[in-house]
């Protein structure tokens, strides 16, 4: 909306520099989100043919942190910390408090995510406690990186030319200040002994993934929805309620990962009322996304970003939910340890945050950049995606679920591992799917930034070498 | 500015107290959690294979938990806040892809199978999925002087030369042995452990059934429950046996044509699984591996049923045997 009202060069070479800003943190994040998914692919395929790849390298308890932390510091975080700042800029109606704060930061992340990828491939394993795998120091680089970014967003918001703070930046602010202090209290040593560690695990695990990925993905919804389709959210006020109760009953829930643990009886009570909770910020922030939609549900036919961001929406109220049926005690006698806890995280990571993140950047980008991706790319992408995971979560859900009867039948163990194989084939199908969609991502952001833009920009191409001037 | 405050100080500075509410202080009490008695810190070679252990990533398929869950049983006695003192990092885990290891060092002490099934799962187990750690191995011409070279089945046997155990691989085990659970405690005052459930009911299947006749010559197979006989073995004994009944040349002894198992008198066969087996010659040929005793782990009713799984399988026309006979070797003692 900005550049027509204000043709100043100035204002054009401060677009121009954010535009490289939101381009460098996806083009970035793609790379790892290739990268991250083709282990993946490796660790899928080692479930049929486990002698397949077998020396230190490239066994699977070494690759499978190097997915995971790959996924999540490298790919969602860059891609959701790059849209916060576009988000920041737009809905504050100014300019990024440092473009080269933003440079910075973007470097300390890669920085981290490649120290900590070779780390984990050489051995170098912090204590294989989840999400917290990289050896400390390369997770102080990842805080500095967080600390850097918090700076810079909060001083973004500070430079707002509005008078309201707009509930996007709540959020994206919020999930960035608290990781902060996630990621300080996974560090420090002095209470993580023994039982003391359960409880840190507990409480990091859970808030590593709902108070980081959650909040910043739900920021960016309440930017790119209205806008895409051109109409207020339903309820701010709904917003904001959804806001502060999720900050109050998410930091409680961690414990549910160990029901049944020797974690005190009690403690693991509290997160199973909390995760009860948890129902209010989830259906009142998707009942806010969806309300929003009302009567324009049809419009998904011509737009594929409005198409993202309704799985997110749908991904984000099923996969919480299914949390909270999880987090009770008759649910996690059958459940704990198989594989439908993979498929539940598979839901929400890929469901809710993936969706959300490509949503976004299919609605945003392009408006930064005057830059579009092909239809038929948007398309592949996205069927390709949607049906991957459906069979990926679908296989894990009902062979987990296979898995844990057959514990509770008392066969022998071996039982439930060939039980589970025709299942472990079936995630693989969904898994391929889901990297070629990738790949075809891959090829879309190309198209959104350096790339031949697939049709007439509308906009002047921002990206352009020849346009500096 | 004071909406930005308000909004990401206040949020912040809740978010702080939360953390602290439910992170930090859950973690400095519980870190004071005494050692239960017998809990050990652990030596320094098992320390270096706990490093083993987390460098490859291990319990990302195998977690180190007991619920208090008849289907965890198997395991072992429920995880007790107390048996975790000296475990940082904790390696609970969340993922059971693989079998729990809280016991596993009492549940299977023969060195030979962890080494062959280290070396390659497939050795032992032919449906496990499991990597193999073949890189924590040395393939030399000859033992050196010491080190008992891994009884490999040919078929996954280098061609040429003998396959040792590296360092590594030696500390891996050191750990897996180490883990052992103490005598069950009565942990109900110190924290959360919930009661234990009741004892899992014993299976009456065979504790119903009448003793073959004495004089039967050939055992009837309908004189006990067969399929029950077979899936405790393959929980219990096949991993070593082999489904085949046939063990595995040079590490484990067949128990088809076993002069024990097919003997009228079935005592000696009885006492062995209850008591386990260690440094006594199988039909001529010397072992290495012992055999670990299953008199804690199994009921009477559930050996019997093992016991005459074998005694009727592969060709053995062995004499069965009842819950009482079990009884009658178990009050014997070792």
């Amino acid at each position: 909306m900005q550049p027509a009202a204000h043709p100043s060069s100035v204002l054009k070479q401060k677009d121009l520099e954010l535009a490289r800003v939101f381009a460098a943190y996806t083009i970035s994040a793609t790379a790892w989100l290739v990268f991250a998914t083709f282990i993946g692919i490796l660790l899928a395929y080692k479930f049929g043919a486990p002698d397949f790849g077998s020396g230190a390298w490239l066994t699977f308890g070494r690759l499978r942190p190097i997915h995971t932390n790959a996924t999540f510091y490298g790919w969602a975080s860059i891609a959701l910390v790059g849209l916060a700042y576009y988000v920041a800029v737009r809905s504050c109606r100014t300019q990024l408090y440092s473009v080269r704060l933003a440079w910075v930061g973007l470097w300390l992340f890669n920085i981290a995510a490649i120290a900590g990828t070779i780390a984990l491939d050489l051995g170098y394993n912090d204590g294989n406690l989840e999400y917290r795998e990289w050896p400390w120091p390369i997770r102080l680089i990842f805080l500095s990186a967080l600390l850097v970014t918090a700076w810079n967003l909060v001083g973004t918001v500070a430079r707002r030319t509005t008078d309201d703070i707009y509930l996007s930046n709540w959020y994206t602010m919020g999930g960035v200040l608290w990781t902060c202090i996630i990621a300080v209290v996974a560090i420090l040593p002095w209470y993580q002994y023994g039982l003391g560690q359960v409880a840190v695990s507990g409480y990091y695990m859970h808030n590593a993934v709902g108070m980081w990925f959650t909040p910043l993905a739900l920021g960016i919804f309440y930017y790119a929805l209205p806008k895409l389709l051109s109409r207020p959210i339903y309820s701010y006020a709904l917003g904001v309620f959804a806001f502060w109760t999720n900050l109050v009953f998410y930091p409680i829930i961690g414990s549910h990962h160990f029901l049944f643990s020797p974690l005190p009886w009690w403690l693991q009570t509290t997160a199973i009322v909390f995760s009860v909770a948890m129902l209010v910020p989830v259906l009142g922030g998707s009942a806010n996304f969806l309300l929003t939609m009302r009567g324009r549900f049809g419009q998904m036919r011509e737009s594929y970003p409005l198409a993202f961001i309704f799985v997110g929406v749908i991904g984000y109220l099923v996969g919480s939910s299914q949390g909270t049926v999880e987090a009770f005690r008759s649910m996690q006698a059958v459940w704990h340890f198989t594989n439908y806890t993979v498929g539940h995280s598979h839901l929400t990571m890929y469901g809710f945050v993936n969706f959300a993140v490509w949503g976004c950047i299919y609605a945003l980008l392009p408006a930064a950049t005057g830059k579009y991706p092909g239809q038929a790319g948007l398309a592949l992408h996205f069927w390709m995606a949607l049906v991957g995971s459906f069979i990926y979560v679908l296989s894990l859900s009902i062979g987990g679920t296979i898995q844990g009867l057959n514990w509770i039948q008392g066969s022998p163990f071996i039982q439930s591992v060939v039980d589970m194989g025709p299942f472990h084939v079936w995630r693989g199908v969904g898994g391929i799917l889901m990297f070629l969609s990738h790949v075809v991502f891959a090829w879309n952001v190309w198209c959104m930034t350096y790339g031949p833009s697939a049709r007439a920009a509308p906009l002047v191409p921002a990206l352009a070498r020849d346009d500096t001037a | 500015m004071n909406k930005l405050v308000a909004i990401a100080g206040g949020s912040t500075l809740v978010y702080a107290g939360l953390a602290l509410l439910m992170g930090v202080l859950p973690g400095i009490t519980l870190s004071q959690t005494p050692a239960g008695p017998g809990v050990n810190p652990l030596t320094l070679i098992e320390a270096e294979g706990r490093d083993v252990y987390v460098a490859n990533g291990c319990s990302y398929c195998h977690t180190q938990q007991v619920r208090p869950l008849t289907q965890d049983k198997v395991f072992g006695r429920p995880s007790a806040p107390g048996d975790f003192a000296y475990q940082t990092p904790e390696l609970l885990g969340s993922e059971r892809t693989g079998p729990d290891l809280t016991n596993i060092g009492a549940r299977q002490p023969s060195a030979v199978w962890q080494y062959i099934h280290l070396y390659n799962p497939r050795a032992v187990v032919p449906e496990s999925i499991m990597p193999s750690f073949s890189w924590m191995f040395d393939v030399v011409d000859k033992a050196p002087a010491g080190i008992t070279p891994v009884p490999l089945p040919k078929a996954y046997a280098p061609a040429n030369g003998v396959v040792v155990p590296s360092s590594e691989a030696q500390a891996l085990l050191a750990y897996l042995m180490s883990l052992k659970q103490t005598a069950w405690q009565e942990n109900k005052t110190t924290a959360g452990t919930p009661p234990a459930p009741s004892e899992r009911p014993a299976t009456t299947s065979l504790a119903a059934t009448q003793a073959p006749s004495a004089g039967a010559s050939a055992p009837t197979i309908s004189g006990y429950d067969a399929a029950k006989g077979k899936q405790l073995f393959s929980a219990n004994c096949s991993v070593c046996h082999q489904e085949t009944g046939e063990g595995l040349a040079g590490a484990f002894p067949p128990l088809k044509n076993n002069a024990v198992v097919n003997d009228a008198n079935p005592g000696a066969h009885i006492h062995n699984v209850l008591f386990g087996l260690e440094g006594v010659p199988v039909d001529g040929v010397k072992y290495e591996s012992a055999m670990p005793p299953f008199s804690t782990v199994l009921n009477d009713a559930d050996i019997a049923a093992i016991v005459n799984y074998e005694r009727s399988s592969w060709g053995n026309h062995g004499k069965l045997v009842t819950a009482q006979d079990v009884a009658a070797e178990r009050a014997k003692g070792k």
